[in-house]
C-alpha cells in the first residue's frame, strides 16, 4: 500500500524544452559560423527581457486555455494597462502602489467582463474576447494618438532594467508569477477544478465543481497577467503606448507559446512550466536572428514556420478518450 | 435564421437616418462593396463547419493585392494571367493549410496563425517594405466598374455580380454531397471516417475553398481600395465574426453558408450605420464590438433556452 | 442479510413525473433494503432512467415522496443526493482521462490542509478505498486514460464510495465488460452488499439480473408492474411482465445447411498488430458469431475486415475477387459494411437529421454534385422497412432512442446493398422489443444473400443467433463451434480451457 503514496505519476518533460535545447544549440552554431556570439551577456539579457514580456501574459493565457477558454483581448489590455500605469505615475517616483494598483484593477475588471460574457451569457470565448478587444481598441484609438504618460524613473530602473547577476528583475518576476500559477494549479482546489472544467465541463459539473466561478476567476487572472505585462512594458519604454500590445502580437504569440509548451488548446491538459519553455523558445529564435542580423520580415516568416513545425513535432493533437 | 431580425433592425435604423440608402442604386452599390467580406465569410464557413479555423485569410488578401500590383506593374496585358495566378496562389495556400492541419496534425488555429505570420513577413520581404507597382484598370474593373443604367436597378456593380455568382456556388456546394459530408465531419469525424468519408481530404478542400475565396475577395478589394499592406488587415477576425453572427457553431457540425454570408452583410450594414450616424472613425471598433457581443449573446441565450 | 427485518434504506411512494405534458412515471412505489441488490428492469421508455434520475437528484418528482436513510428528502440537485449518500454509476463514465485516479475520485471535494490541497491525504484515502473493495493493486496515482474499461468502472465506484455512498445506482454496468470482468464486478457488488450498501441495478441483461439481485421490479409504461423476489420468478415471467406479450421464440430461426450459398468473404492468414493467423470463410445466408473476452481481438478482427485497422499480412477475397482492405472506403467499395460497437461515438452523427445520417455512407462513396437524386426515396423506403420511429426524418438523430438510432444505422448500410455485414454488439443498450426487431433484420439480411459476422458479448444472443461460432483468444481464433454449443463451450475456448465443463 505504501507504494501508492509515492509522488504523482511523473509526466514526461514537455517536449518544448528539448526543442529549446536543440534551437539554442543549432543557433549557437550558426551564429558562431556567422562570426558572432550567441551566449554573451547582452544577448542573453535581451532574450530574457523578451521572454519576460511575453511570458507574463502567456502564463495568464495558460490558465484561461487550461479551463477550456481563450483570451484574445490581451493585446489591448496590455496597451491600456501601460497607458494607465504611465499616466497614473506621471513621472513621479512616489505613490507607486496606487499607480500599479490602478492598471491592475482595470485589467481585472476587463477580465471580469470577459468571464461574465463567457460564463453567464454563454458567448463563445473567441468571439467574446475579440469583441471586448474591439471595445478597448475603439477607446484606445479614440483617446490616444501615440505614447502618453511617463513611467516613474524608479520603476524604469528597477523593473525595466535592473538585473540580478545576468538575470533581469523582470524575468525573476516572471519566475515568481509562474511559481504562483503552478502552485495554484497543482495545490489548490481552484487549480484542480479549473483543469477539470477544461477537460470535461459535464464531468466537472456533475462533481459539484462551480464551473462558472472557476472560469471567471481564470479570466480575471489571465487579464491581471496581461495588466502586469503592460506595467512592465511601460517600465521598459518609459511611457505608455496605445499600440504596444497589438504590434507585439501578444495575443496570438501568447497562445502559440502556450501550445508550444504542451498545453492542449481545448483545455484540460498542460501547465505553466511548459509555457515558460515555449516563451523561451520564441525568445531564443528572436535572439538568434538578431545576432544574424536577419531582416525583421524574414524573421517573421521563420517564426511562423517554427511555430507550425514545433507544434507538429511536439504537440500534436491526440485526443485521449475515456471508454464507456 | 436568428441573423435576419438583427439585419432587418440595422437596415431600418439606416433607412431612418438616410432614406436615400434604400434606393436600388445605393443598395446595389452597398452590396457591391460588401462583396469582399461576404466572400471571405463564405469561404470561412466551409472551414469552420468542418471543425477548423482559418486565421490566414486576412494576410492572404493583403499578400494577393500586393503581389498582384507588383506583377501587373500597371501593364494591362498582364491582368488576366495575374488573376489566374492569384486564384492559384489562394488555392495553394489553402492546400498547404489543409495538408499541415490534416497530415501533420497541427491544430488549425496554430497552422493558420503560422501561415498568417509567414504571409505577412514574406510579403513585406518581397516588397522591400513598400508596395510596388500598380494595378491595371482591367484588374480594377471588378471592384470599380458597373453596369450603368440597368432598368429598375440602376447601377449594378460588377462586384455584386461576382458576389451573387459566388453566393449561388456556395449554397449549391453546401447542399451537395460534399457539403453534407463536410458538416458530418465537423460534427463527428470518427463516424464520418467509418462511413467512408475521406476526412482529411474534405477538410483540405474546405481550406482550399477559403483560399480561393480570399483570392476573389482580393481581386474585388484591390479594385476599389488600392494597394497597401493594410488591405486585408483584420479581415480574418471579421470573417469569423460574420460566420458566428450567422449562426454557425465554432466547433463545426452546424449552420448554413447563407447564414455566414448574411452575417457578413450584417457587419457591413453595421459599418454603414456607423457612417451615417457619424460615429467617429476611432470609436467604430467599440461600437462594432458592442453590437457583435449583443447579437451573439441574444442568439446564444435564445438557443440555450430551447 | 439476517436477523429481524431491517429498516429500508430507500422508500419511494407514489412517484409521478411528467415532461411537457407527457406522463413518464405514474404512482411508482419501490423500496430498497440495506445490503440488497434490487434490479429494475423494463423496456426503453418504461421510465427506468427517469426514476433513477429522480433518486439521484437530477429531477424532482411531481408527486410522491422519497425517504432515504430514515428521513424524507427533497433533493435540490445531484449534489444534494450525493451528499446524502446516493451515488450513481452511469453507463458512460464521467471521468477525466488526463487526471489520476485520486484526482478523479476527489474531484469537487479535494481534502484541504491549511488552504492547500492535501495530496498525500488524497492518495492515501483513495488507496484505502481501493483496498476496501479488494482493488489494492490499482495505483491511486495512475492516469485514468491509461486504464481499461473495467478499471475505470472501479474508479467510478470508488468515486461514489468516497462520498460515503450508502446507495449505489448502477446503470447497465456490464455493458462494456467482458465475461471475466463481469465476474469481478459480481464479486465487487457482493463486497458492497456486505458493507450494507444497497444497490439499484438497472440492466437489460436478464441473466445478470437473476445472478445478482435479491428482488426485481418491472416497470412498464411508467408504472410499476410487479416487484418480486428473484427466487420467486423466472425469465419468461419477467419478459412477459416487461413486454406484455409472450416471446415464444427469442431468436429467429437459424439457417439450414442447404440454405447457405457461395463463400462471400474469405480470409487466409490475415494478421496485423492485434490479430494473427485469421482464416475465415463466410458464406451467403450465414450468420457467424464471434465470441471471446474483451481484448481477445473481436473488434480488432472486425476493424481489420473493414479496413479501419487493416491487415498487414494475408489475403482477403470478396466473392472470389482479391481485395486490399486498406481503408473503410476500400472495404465499402468491396461491399463490406460495419455496424460499430460505439453507436454514439462512431455510428451516428448526433446533430444531423435522421435522413442525413441514413444518407451518409452513400454520399461518401457515390457522391453526386446535385445532392438530390433517387437515393432519397430509396432511403425513405429502407427507413420504413426497418421500422424506425423517429417523429420525422428531419429530427436530429440524437433525440431518438438507442434502438431507433441503430435502425437508422442499419438502413444506412442496407442502402449500399452490402455483400458482407459486420456487426459489433448490434443490440447493446437497446430494449427487448427493439432487440428482437434487430435480430429479425439480421437474419433477414442473411437470408437475402449477405454473409453476416456478428460480435456479441451476450452469450444467449450469440448462441441464439449464430449458425456457427468462432471464439477469439489473444488475437487468434481459438476455435469454432456449431449451433447448439453451450455457454461453457464458448467460455472454455475464450479462456483457454480444453473442453467445456465447470472449472
Amino acid at each position: 500500500m505504501s507504494s501508492s503514496l509515492s509522488l504523482p505519476a511523473r509526466r514526461p518533460a514537455p517536449g518544448v524544452f528539448v526543442a529549446l535545447a536543440v534551437t539554442l544549440a543549432v543557433g549557437w552554431l550558426v551564429v558562431a559560423v556567422d562570426g558572432g556570439q550567441l551566449f554573451n551577456q547582452p544577448t542573453m539579457v535581451s532574450l530574457l527581457h523578451v521572454a519576460a514580456g511575453l511570458g507574463l501574459v502567456a502564463v495568464g493565457q495558460t490558465l484561461v486555455i487550461l479551463g477550456g477558454s481563450l483570451d484574445l483581448s490581451v493585446a489591448y489590455v496590455i496597451s491600456l494597462s501601460s497607458l494607465v500605469a504611465a499616466e497614473a505615475m506621471n513621472g513621479r517616483d512616489g505613490a507607486l502602489l496606487p499607480a500599479v494598483g490602478l492598471p491592475l484593477a482595470v485589467s481585472a475588471a476587463i477580465g471580469l467582463l470577459n468571464g461574465v460574457l463567457v460564463t453567464k451569457l454563454r458567448i463563445n470565448a473567441f468571439i467574446a474576447t475579440v469583441g471586448v478587444g474591439l471595445l478597448l481598441k475603439g477607446y484606445l484609438d479614440h483617446g490616444y494618438d501615440g505614447p502618453a504618460g511617463e513611467t516613474s524613473p524608479g520603476l524604469v530602473r528597477s523593473l525595466g532594467y535592473q538585473r540580478v547577476g545576468p538575470v533581469p528583475l523582470s524575468f525573476v518576476l516572471l519566475l515568481a508569477v509562474t511559481a504562483g500559477a503552478w502552485l495554484a494549479l497543482t495545490r489548490t482546489r481552484f487549480g484542480h477544478h479549473l483543469i477539470a472544467v477544461g477537460g470535461d465541463p459535464e464531468v466537472a459539473r456533475l462533481s459539484g465543481v462551480r464551473s462558472d466561478r472557476v472560469l471567471l476567476t481564470a479570466h480575471v487572472l489571465g487579464a491581471l497577467c496581461a495588466g502586469l505585462t503592460g506595467i512592465y512594458l511601460a517600465s521598459r519604454l518609459g511611457s505608455g503606448a496605445p499600440r504596444v500590445g497589438t504590434e507585439g502580437l501578444y495575443d496570438l504569440e501568447s497562445i502559440a507559446a502556450v501550445v508550444l509548451g504542451g498545453t492542449a488548446l481545448a483545455g484540460g491538459r498542460g501547465g505553466v512550466v511548459g509555457t515558460v519553455g515555449g516563451v523561451l523558445l520564441l525568445a531564443s529564435i528572436d535572439a538568434i536572428f538578431n545576432q544574424l542580423d536577419v531582416d525583421a520580415f524574414f524573421k517573421q516568416v521563420i517564426r511562423g514556420l517554427i511555430i507550425i513545425g514545433a507544434v507538429a513535432v511536439y504537440a500534436r493533437r491526440g485526443p485521449r478518450r475515456v471508454a464507456s | 435564421m436568428p441573423i435576419l431580425p438583427i439585419l432587418s433592425v440595422l437596415l431600418v435604423l439606416i433607412a431612418v437616418r438616410q432614406p436615400d440608402f434604400m434606393t436600388p442604386s445605393s443598395l446595389m452599390s452597398f452590396l457591391g462593396r460588401s462583396a469582399p467580406i461576404v466572400l471571405l465569410a463564405a469561404g470561412q464557413y466551409f472551414v469552420i463547419v468542418s471543425g477548423e479555423f482559418d486565421l490566414s485569410v486576412g494576410s492572404l488578401v493583403t499578400a494577393q493585392v500586393v503581389v498582384a500590383a507588383r506583377l501587373i506593374d500597371s501593364d494591362p496585358s498582364r491582368t488576366w494571367p495575374v488573376v489566374l495566378l492569384m486564384l492559384a496562389f489562394g488555392s495553394v495556400v489553402g492546400l498547404v493549410n489543409g495538408l499541415i492541419t490534416t497530415r501533420l496534425r497541427v491544430p488549425s488555429f496554430i497552422t493558420t496563425l503560422g501561415m498568417f505570420l509567414i504571409l505577412v513577413g514574406a510579403v513585406y520581404l518581397w516588397s522591400d517594405g513598400a508596395p510596388k507597382g500598380g494595378l491595371s484598370a482591367e484588374f480594377r474593373q471588378f471592384g470599380r466598374r458597373a453596369f450603368e443604367d440597368t432598368p429598375l436597378l440602376g447601377r449594378v456593380p460588377y462586384a455584386l455580380l461576382v458576389l451573387l455568382a459566388a453566393a449561388v456556388l456556395a449554397v449549391l456546394l453546401m447542399r451537395s454531397d460534399f457539403g453534407r459530408t463536410l458538416v458530418a465531419v465537423g460534427d463527428n469525424p470518427r463516424t464520418a471516417e467509418l462511413n467512408g468519408v475521406r476526412v482529411g481530404r474534405a477538410k483540405t478542400i474546405a481550406f482550399v475553398l477559403s483560399g480561393v475565396a480570399a483570392a476573389v475577395a482580393a481581386i474585388v478589394l484591390g479594385g476599389y481600395s488600392g494597394v497597401s499592406f493594410q488591405a486585408g488587415a483584420g479581415l480574418e477576425f471579421g470573417a469569423i465574426t460574420a460566420v458566428v453572427l450567422g449562426g454557425v457553431a465554432l466547433g463545426g457540425g452546424r449552420g448554413l453558408v447563407a447564414g455566414a454570408m448574411l452575417g457578413a452583410l450584417t457587419l457591413e450594414t453595421l459599418f454603414a450605420l456607423m457612417n451615417f450616424y457619424g460615429v467617429s472613425g476611432a470609436l467604430r471598433p467599440t461600437v462594432q464590438g458592442a453590437i457583435i457581443l449583443a447579437a451573439v449573446a441574444v442568439s446564444s441565450m435564445r438557443s440555450s433556452s430551447r | 442479510m439476517s436477523g429481524p427485518s431491517p429498516q429500508p434504506l430507500l422508500t419511494l411512494r407514489g412517484i409521478g413525473k411528467s415532461f411537457l405534458g407527457v406522463r413518464v412515471l405514474e404512482g411508482v412505489d419501490l423500496d430498497l433494503l440495506p445490503g440488497e441488490v434490487h434490479a429494475v428492469v423494463g423496456e426503453n421508455g418504461a421510465g427506468k432512467s427517469t426514476l433513477m434520475k429522480i433518486v439521484s437528484g437530477v429531477y424532482a418528482p411531481d408527486e410522491g415522496t422519497i425517504d432515504f436513510a430514515g428521513a424524507p428528502r427533497r433533493f435540490g440537485g445531484p449534489r444534494d443526493a450525493q451528499r446524502a449518500g446516493i451515488g450513481i454509476i452511469h453507463q458512460e463514465f464521467n471521468l477525466l482521462p488526463e487526471r489520476t485516479v485520486a484526482e478523479n475520485v476527489y474531484l469537487g471535494h479535494e481534502p484541504v490542509r491549511r488552504g492547500l490541497v492535501d495530496r498525500k491525504a488524497m492518495l492515501g484515502r483513495t488507496a484505502a478505498l481501493l483496498a476496501s473493495i479488494g482493488e489494492a493493486s490499482m495505483p491511486a496515482d495512475a492516469r485514468v486514460g491509461r486504464l481499461g474499461v473495467a478499471q475505470q468502472q472501479i474508479v467510478e465506484i470508488v468515486k461514489a464510495l468516497a462520498l460515503d455512498a450508502r446507495l449505489l445506482i448502477m446503470d447497465e454496468p456490464t455493458a462494456a465488460l467482458a465475461d471475466h470482468e463481469v465476474d469481478l464486478l459480481y464479486a465487487l457488488v457482493r463486497r458492497l452488499q456486505r458493507r450494507g450498501i444497497g444497490v439499484l441495478y438497472v440492466s437489460h441483461r436478464l441473466r445478470e439480473v437473476f445472478d445478482l439481485s435479491d428482488r426485481i421490479t418491472v416497470l412498464k409504461d411508467g408504472r410499476r408492474v410487479t416487484t418480486a423476489r428473484t427466487v420467486d420468478t423466472t425469465v419468461d415471467q419477467l419478459v412477459r411482465d416487461m413486454v406484455g406479450r409472450e416471446l415464444s421464440t427469442y431468436y429467429p430461426e437459424r439457417a439450414a445447411p442447404g440454405d447457405l450459398g457461395a463463400v462471400r468473404l474469405a480470409v487466409r492468414g490475415g494478421g496485423n498488430r492485434r490479430v494473427r493467423g485469421i482464416d475465415l470463410r463466410l458464406r451467403a445466408g450465414e450468420v457467424v458469431g464471434v465470441g471471446g473476452l474483451q481484448g481477445s481481438g473481436r473488434s480488432s478482427l472486425a476493424r481489420a475486415l473493414f479496413g479501419a485497422a487493416p491487415f498487414t499480412t494475408g489475403e482477403v477475397t470478396v466473392d472470389g475477387v482479391p481485395v486490399w482492405l486498406r481503408s473503410p472506403r476500400a472495404a465499402m467499395r468491396a461491399g463490406i459494411a460495419y455496424v460499430t460497437e460505439d453507436r454514439k461515438g462512431e455510428g451516428i452523427v448526433g446533430r444531423q437529421s435522421v435522413l442525413d445520417n441514413a444518407l451518409l455512407a452513400g454520399r461518401a462513396i457515390m457522391p453526386s454534385w446535385s445532392g438530390r437524386d433517387d437515393r432519397t426515396p430509396r432511403i425513405r423506403g429502407l427507413l420504413a422497412a426497418v421500422g424506425v420511429r423517429s417523429g420525422g426524418e428531419d429530427r436530429e438523430i440524437r433525440f431518438l432512442s438507442g434502438g431507433n438510432q441503430q435502425k437508422v444505422v442499419l438502413a444506412r448500410w442496407l442502402s449500399l446493398r452490402p455483400k458482407v455485414l459486420l456487426f459489433d454488439e448490434p443490440t447493446r443498450g437497446i430494449d427487448v422489443g427493439a432487440k428482437s426487431a434487430v435480430h429479425d433484420l439480421v437474419r433477414r439480411l442473411a437470408r437475402d444473400g449477405a454473409a453476416v459476422l456478428m460480435i456479441s458479448s451476450e452469450l444467449p444472443e450469440l448462441l441464439g443467433m449464430s449458425d456457427r461460432l468462432i471464439v477469439m483468444r489473444d488475437g487468434r481464433i481459438a476455435g469454432e463451434l456449431t449451433a447448439g454449443a453451450t455457454e461453457e463451450d464458448v467460455l472454455g475456448l475464450a479462456v483457454g480451457v480444453a473442453g467445456g465443463s465447470a472449472g
